[in-house]
């Protein structure tokens, strides 16, 4: 713990006021658990038959299969373009040309900026609605696709300046051209640096295809309705559902600091500019 | 374009109530996310646990469902919140809906408060804080003198990319039946289909200004407050 050096080493009469907040404390969320508890039991919520859906094998394989694999699926399409997307325009602000340059810096600035669920609705009016090419699926996937490309274009942008300069310097001395440099020099170097980034944004685009409810797109947060509506069991199905965004997150999580630990080390993260940071596209180191 | 100029009342009362809810759960969610930050660096281990536990279980929970907790789960148990309405605030009274979405954005949000927060405290180098007790300053002159004033500052960028996050996820509300930017969109889009891209553009416009409100308001306190080190 970074503060402790704010104290002395706790005396007994420090051990024991903390005793006593630890007790304190205890009892308070004991008592909190306990009012949930007692309050879903009050209200029936414990009653078997509400629980009753999710171990029933027809629904728990509609839960998975339509729900849980539609997002994992939609995530999946979302994270590969999304990846596609960044590099090219991640490589783009980093451009020499300033023609190249501010483009790109302004479709990345303009995707931040704006909600998914903004995106989302656009994408469906545009796309889906009527007799339109793509269904609601490829509207989240287009819109997850433009906002976290963007953010991944800032992390590519970042990776690609956190390779120490020396390393560029030394491939232009010996002759390479620029995108000889970039493919070869830089971005293997880049990407090692920037993987746990990827992934923590991963589980950022997993929790974002939930918003495909307000569009109609199939996935977790689709499959609950029917279920809630034909067993009334709301509370059942927002609980069962969450935990199942929950686990999956986690275990992208634990990935992700795995690799960091494997890859980079106990080094803090890339730290990313935020959203319209003021020298958006000038620091072409 | 058109529909929104000739509905720019209805535009600018979206945009009022996206800031609202922006504004109230901002404010609610900074002080949950301080307490949560208090407990999570405490000394007593218990509440350091539970505000981990806390921070996990919500940043890895989508938003949406903490929506569908509140709007669609709680109802079902009897908490729908409808007391609020009942509470006047100088002749104003607020909506059992725009107060259920600020819960479910303050729950959410305070917990990337609590990490910002903490990520600030960690960013204070450790020499610091020895070399406060070292001249022999008591732990309130090194808090308030030495350790604070440089969290404060290392805290600032991080808690704005948290606050313009928390702007734009108040467009989950329009899932939920309120009134704000998106819904509005949603609606706009769908009795003027063939003006959809310049609604589309100035809502996001709209979106972008609030963005870039916040990210200058915060550069000018980051600048305002900076000391050369």
């Amino acid at each position: 713990m970074t503060t402790s050096v704010l104290f002395d080493a706790p005396g007994p009469r420090t051990v024991a006021r903390h005793r006593v907040y630890t007790v304190i404390s205890l009892v308070a969320l004991t008592a909190l658990i306990a009012f949930v508890v007692w309050t879903m039991y009050d209200t029936g919520q414990l009653e078997y038959e509400l629980w009753e859906p999710f171990v029933t094998p027809e629904y728990v394989e509609y839960i998975l299969v339509d729900g849980l694999l539609e997002t994992l699926r939609m995530a999946f399409f979302s994270i590969i373009f999304a990846v596609v997307f960044g590099l090219v325009f991640g490589v783009a602000k980093l451009s020499d040309r300033a023609w190249v340059r501010w483009p790109a810096w302004l479709v990345v600035e303009f995707f931040r900026a704006v909600p998914v669920l903004l995106l989302m609705v656009f994408a469906f009016f545009l796309l889906a609605i009527g007799d339109g090419p793509l269904t609601s699926f490829w509207c989240v996937v287009i819109a997850l696709t433009l906002y976290n490309g963007s953010v991944l274009a800032e992390v590519f942008r970042a990776g690609i300046n956190a390779v120490p300069r020396g390393q560029a310097e030394a491939a232009y001395a010996v002759g390479m051209r620029k995108s000889q440099v970039m493919t070869s020099v830089l971005l293997p170097q880049a990407v090692k640096i920037m993987l746990p980034a990827i992934i923590s944004q991963m589980v950022v685009a997993l929790k974002d295809t939930s918003l495909g409810y307000y569009i109609l797109a199939p996935g977790l947060t689709a499959v609950g309705k029917p279920i809630y509506l034909e067993f009334n069991n709301q509370v059942q199905v927002a609980i069962v559902i969450t935990a199942l965004y929950v686990a999956v997150n986690l275990v992208l999580t634990w990935i992700a600091t795995k690799v960091q630990k494997r890859l980079v080390g106990e080094k803090s993260p890339l730290e990313l500019s935020q959203v319209g940071n003021l020298d958006g596209g000038s620091n072409t180191a | 374009m058109d529909a929104v100029f000739s509905n720019f009342d209805e535009y600018l009362k979206a945009f009022g109530l996206t800031i609202g809810l922006f504004v109230v759960s901002g404010i609610a969610s900074l002080v949950l996310g301080t307490i949560l930050a208090v407990f999570r660096v405490g000394p007593v281990s218990v509440l350091n646990k539970a505000a981990a536990v806390y921070v996990t279980m919500f940043r890895n929970t989508p938003l949406l469902m903490i929506f569908v907790f509140i709007f669609i789960a709680m109802p079902v148990m009897g908490y729908n919140f409808k007391v609020v309405e009942d509470i006047e605030i100088a002749g104003y009274n607020v909506s059992a809906f725009f107060f259920r979405a600020c819960l479910a954005l303050t729950l959410y949000t305070s917990a990337f408060v609590c990490e910002a927060m903490r990520s600030g405290v960690n960013a204070v180098p450790l020499g610091q804080a020895e070399a406060g007790r070292a001249i022999g300053l008591t732990f309130a002159q090194s808090m308030n003198l030495v350790i604070l004033p440089q969290a404060v500052r290392a805290v600032i960028p991080p808690m704005t990319s948290v606050l313009i996050a928390l702007a734009k996820n108040t467009s989950v509300a329009a899932a939920f039946g309120l009134a704000e930017a998106t819904a509005t969109m949603r609606g706009f889009t769908n009795d003027n289909a063939d003006q959809r891209i310049g609604i589309f553009l100035a809502f996001a416009v709209g979106y972008i200004i609030v963005v870039e409100v916040i990210s200058l308001v915060s550069y000018g306190i980051e600048r305002k407050v900076k000391v050369a080190r």
